[in-house]
């Protein structure tokens, strides 16, 4: 089985250890994932902001760099997401729709192809989690509150069955935090409402550290509660998988 | 002006914001207990969404069935093309009968024809006799939202309208005692009314008959003691059948409000005896809408306002911050077909998080379609200048991986040596407003792959 990492532009400069975590816990989990070094980014900031056009050299290039290996895996379900939906905008040769079906979030790579449903470990802290819009709703990595009260999905699966984790039961559920791509940038004061009234739903429920499968929901949120120096730490889901400790 | 900068005026006055937003939350919660209670709701979705998509497919042929039944049935049918046709075709309608005082029951097609301003000019009488619609129209305000037109108000700022037009005692903000100045008001207004205005939730073009959903069976009383029933209709309201119709009003209340369904669920197929029913049918954009494959679905629209309950970014800016008759996310992609100029921004107020297309009971992709709006906006050029020409330079620049890993390297760079004043500067950096930038790490994912790995 041959898997490339993809790890997002975001991720790749400023978060390397998010990176390093996914490949160790692939490592552990018997996948010799490789890091093709051409690879760039998804083209989706360009995309949502209505540029498509342009985005489309991106996406070849990462049709280029990607299409001869078994699977893409990338800790990101935003970027997966809109591999997996909006490069419909290329001409549907066989290597873009390998890509295309091949990309995986790296939960749902570990949960759906290598067939986890638990890792060992002790995590023993109050756990909020931050599912990503797109990895929620579009890649249906949870259950949604729009259609049913039942709270489900791989990631919390996977996390609760950590020793000594608790997780948290916050008020809204599955609302979106705020980040939007360039929407935090382009509505900021909206954006900033709405991530800081979603650390104030974990930190009403006790949440010590707010994880996620999405960096960038987390980068957001993460910028959000060090201007106010409020107490949460935040990880990448990946990295409390991999076995931090905090 | 965008509706970022609408919303930021709503989002600064932070007391109200909360307090929008935890009242439209609670309306999304009441929803979502009376949707888990049907347990084949996700079907009546699917039904519904297919019912609508069928109808849109024979428009035409379902519309000529319609005005030949209700014809039938005795009621005058007209067509207007446009508001300016519509709201000359009502005034015509009320001059032909002489009359001066007219009651009208909520619609948003006559908001969207702007047709108050319209006989208020020509010098006619007009109340809305909802109670939210009555509020801000008092207050001179367009509706905020579509199914709780005066949500951004509170009691207080009621109490306050009421005092000053409808004589009630300063500083009395009881919900009770101002209802009841409301509804003294309104009983005077609907016994002298001569002509009833009402919308149409529903039309059945099997039987010609006009549906009518309210919770204050303010459109019943209107049309029941007035002589002339006017219909305003845009032509995406038809189904096809009657026995269609069980399948929306057991989504429409609950998807709007949580009810099981809407207190009156009242049927007009034809005048009583001495009277007469008119009813208006409005194009008003909606073919053209129609020949966009795109954005044909946004045509299935039942005016719940599910989306708009859920949508975050509605909830934090208020129903005014879209500027256009519907707002929130069904607004974001009705309205650039009528102006996509003025209403540019729209499609971009949203982080597209899928909520709004969840909650929708005909299943309309409306995530989907912003993303396609956008698409359709920055071909168009109706993008900032800076957005356009930073996306193309990342275009290259992402599409090259010497660049990007250079560009990185000096980004991360400049954050660390470059003083926190200049980097968090928020005169050339929106993201500093509120948040912090990520600390920069010495080294990049790639870097420490290049060094360790290899």
């Amino acid at each position: 089985m041959r898997v490339a990492l993809f790890i997002p532009c975001y991720v790749d400069q400023f978060y390397p250890q998010v990176g390093i975590a996914s490949l160790q816990l692939l490592q552990k989990l018997g996948v010799q994932a490789h890091f093709p070094a051409q690879q760039t980014c998804c083209g989706q900031p360009l995309a949502n902001s209505g540029c498509e056009r342009d985005a489309l050299p991106i996406y070849r290039h990462f049709v280029d760099t990607f299409h001869r290996y078994d699977y893409i895996v990338a800790p990101s379900g935003s970027c997966v997401y809109h591999v997996r939906q909006h490069f419909d905008k290329l001409a549907q040769t066989p290597e873009v729709q390998h890509v295309r079906a091949a990309t995986y979030d790296l939960i749902d790579f570990i949960t759906q192809v290598l067939g986890v449903t638990e890792l060992p470990g002790r995590f023993p802290h109050k756990v909020g989690l931050h599912l990503s819009c797109h990895g929620q709703r579009g890649l249906h990595q949870a259950n949604e509150s729009e259609i049913t009260p039942v709270r489900d999905g791989q990631l919390r699966r996977l996390l609760a069955s950590l020793d000594g984790i608790e997780l948290t039961e916050l008020d809204r559920n599955d609302e979106c935090c705020g980040f939007g791509g360039t929407f935090c940038i382009s509505e900021a004061a909206i954006s900033a409402r709405m991530g800081q009234d979603r650390v104030q739903d974990h930190l009403r429920n006790g949440t010590t550290v707010l994880t996620g499968g999405d960096m960038s929901c987390l980068m957001h949120l993460q910028g959000l509660i060090r201007r106010r120096q409020l107490p949460l730490k935040v990880l990448h889901a990946v990295e409390i998988l991999n076995g931090i400790s905090c | 002006m965008s509706h970022s900068a609408r919303a930021a005026t709503f989002v600064a006055d932070a007391e109200r914001t909360t307090w929008h937003d935890e009242t439209l939350w609670f309306v999304r919660q009441k929803r979502d207990k009376a949707v888990y209670a049907v347990p084949e709701f996700q079907q009546l979705r699917e039904l519904a969404s297919q019912i609508k998509d069928h109808t849109l497919s024979r428009l035409d042929e379902y519309l000529q069935q319609f005005e030949a039944a209700a014809r039938r049935n005795g009621v005058h049918v007209h067509w207007a093309a446009d508001a300016q046709e519509h709201n000359a075709l009502v005034l015509d309608l009320i001059r032909r009968h002489g009359a001066t005082r007219i009651v009208k029951s909520k619609s948003m097609l006559t908001e969207e024809c702007h047709l108050n301003p319209h006989l208020i000019g020509h010098g006619i009488e007009v109340i809305d006799t909802d109670l939210g619609e009555r509020i801000i129209q008092l207050r001179e305000e367009a509706p905020s939202h579509l199914v709780l037109p005066a949500i951004h108000l509170k009691k207080e700022d009621v109490g306050d309208t009421f005092h000053r037009h409808l004589g009630t005692e300063k500083g009395n903000h009881d919900p009770q005692q101002l209802t009841e100045a409301a509804r003294q008001h309104l009983r005077a207004k609907f016994l002298a009314a001569e002509v009833a205005i009402s919308g149409v939730n529903f039309a059945v073009a099997e039987t010609g008959g006009v549906v009518i959903c309210t919770n204050e069976g303010n459109a019943d009383l209107g049309v029941n003691l007035a002589k002339v029933h006017i219909a305003s209709m845009g032509i995406e309201k038809l189904i096809p059948r009657l026995t269609d119709l069980g399948v929306f009003t057991r989504l429409l209340a609950r998807s709007a409000t949580g009810q099981p369904v809407t207190t009156y669920t009242s049927h007009y197929t034809q005048p009583a005896e001495g009277r007469e029913m008119h009813i208006v049918i409005v194009d008003n954009g909606r073919t053209q809408q129609l020949g966009r494959p795109d954005f044909r679905a946004s045509l299935k629209c039942i005016r719940c306002g599910a989306c708009m309950n859920t949508c975050p970014v509605y909830r934090r800016s208020g129903g005014h911050s879209y500027d256009f008759t519907v707002p929130g996310p069904i607004g974001a992609i009705l309205s650039p077909n009528i102006d996509l100029k003025k209403h540019s921004s729209l499609p971009f107020a949203s982080t597209l998080c899928g909520s709004c297309t969840d909650v929708c009971p005909v299943k309309i992709d409306i995530h989907t379609q912003l993303y396609k709006w956008r698409q359709v906006l920055a071909e168009a050029g109706e993008i900032p200048t800076a957005k356009k020409w930073s996306m193309k330079f990342m275009g290259r620049f992402l599409a090259s991986p010497k660049a990007f890993g250079l560009g990185g390297k000096m980004a991360r760079t400049g954050l660390r040596l470059l003083p926190y004043q200049l980097t968090h500067a928020t005169a050339f950096n929106a993201w500093a407003v509120a948040r912090e930038l990520p600390e920069p790490p010495q080294q990049s994912f790639r870097d420490w792959y290049r060094e360790t790995v290899r």
